[in-house]
């Protein structure tokens, strides 16, 4: 299932989750150690930071061996970034359809 | 002053004003080309539009902020964790009857709560813009 943009606003809505994915945006691949030296937070508020964050599909992680490997998918941002177009196409289309209400509305 | 994003759109149509405001207006006519609703027409009320697509969360939160008959009608709408301000404002025209769209990004109210993020944020997605358009 595609995330939501409602989902991504949220994951996004923290200050910390937001430094955590642009630290990855950056940096390009990091396990939680690497992540937490740098966060100022316990490990384990880091990984539930990631766990959100992967939940809106905006990291994936790769396991290996003992540790887990974060990266960003910026991409799953494209719906915020086409925010006001998608509303501009959303309207375009209900005019349409108004005017063709109005038509029958002739008759 | 707070920045804020304002789509506007503008569409003349055939019929008089007094029709087009039946339709901007009228629930089971806002259902025919916006969608589904319980609107009323009383300043102040909260209602909901409601929606089923693949790409939307499905409710609409709005509240009626002003009503002008023929005029002008404004309402909030929330949706997807942001909140905008929808205006329409109609005018003669010699043919009929000429609709403006404005949809608002923030209220002054939430400028202020969103501000800090806001700003934030803008940064943040002109860098990321960059990095997506860079895939």
């Amino acid at each position: 299932m595609q995330p939501s943009p409602d989902h991504i606003f949220k994951s996004l809505a923290d200050p910390t989750r937001r430094a955590i994915f642009e630290r990855l945006c950056r940096g390009g691949e990091q396990t939680v150690w690497m992540l937490t030296d740098d966060a100022g937070i316990s490990q384990p508020a880091v990984s539930k930071h990631l766990g959100v964050l992967k939940h809106a599909g905006l990291v994936t992680d790769r396991r290996e061996g003992r540790e887990t490997h974060y990266s960003a998918k910026p991409q799953a941002l494209a719906p915020l970034l086409d925010w006001m177009s998608m509303y501009a196409a959303f309207w375009h289309e209900r005019f349409d359809r108004l005017e063709s209400l109005l038509n029958r509305m002739d008759q | 002053m707070s920045e804020t994003q304002t789509l506007i759109m503008e569409k003349e149509f055939a019929q008089p004003a007094e029709k087009l405001w039946r339709a901007l207006t009228t629930p089971h006519l806002i259902a025919e080309w916006l969608m589904k609703n319980d609107f009323e027409p009383t300043i102040g009320r909260p209602f909901q539009l409601r929606m089923e697509t693949p790409q939307w969360s499905g409710v609409i939160d709005c509240k009626v902020l002003a009503i002008e008959p023929q005029k002008k009608l404004s309402y909030t709408w929330s949706s997807m964790g942001l909140d905008t301000v929808v205006t329409f404002i109609l005018t003669p025209t010699p043919n009929g009857v000429q609709l403006r769209v404005e949809q608002s990004g923030f209220d002054e109210a939430h400028a202020r709560n969103f501000q800090g993020a806001k700003f934030g944020w803008q940064s943040f997605l002109n860098k990321l813009e960059k990095v997506v358009g860079g895939l």
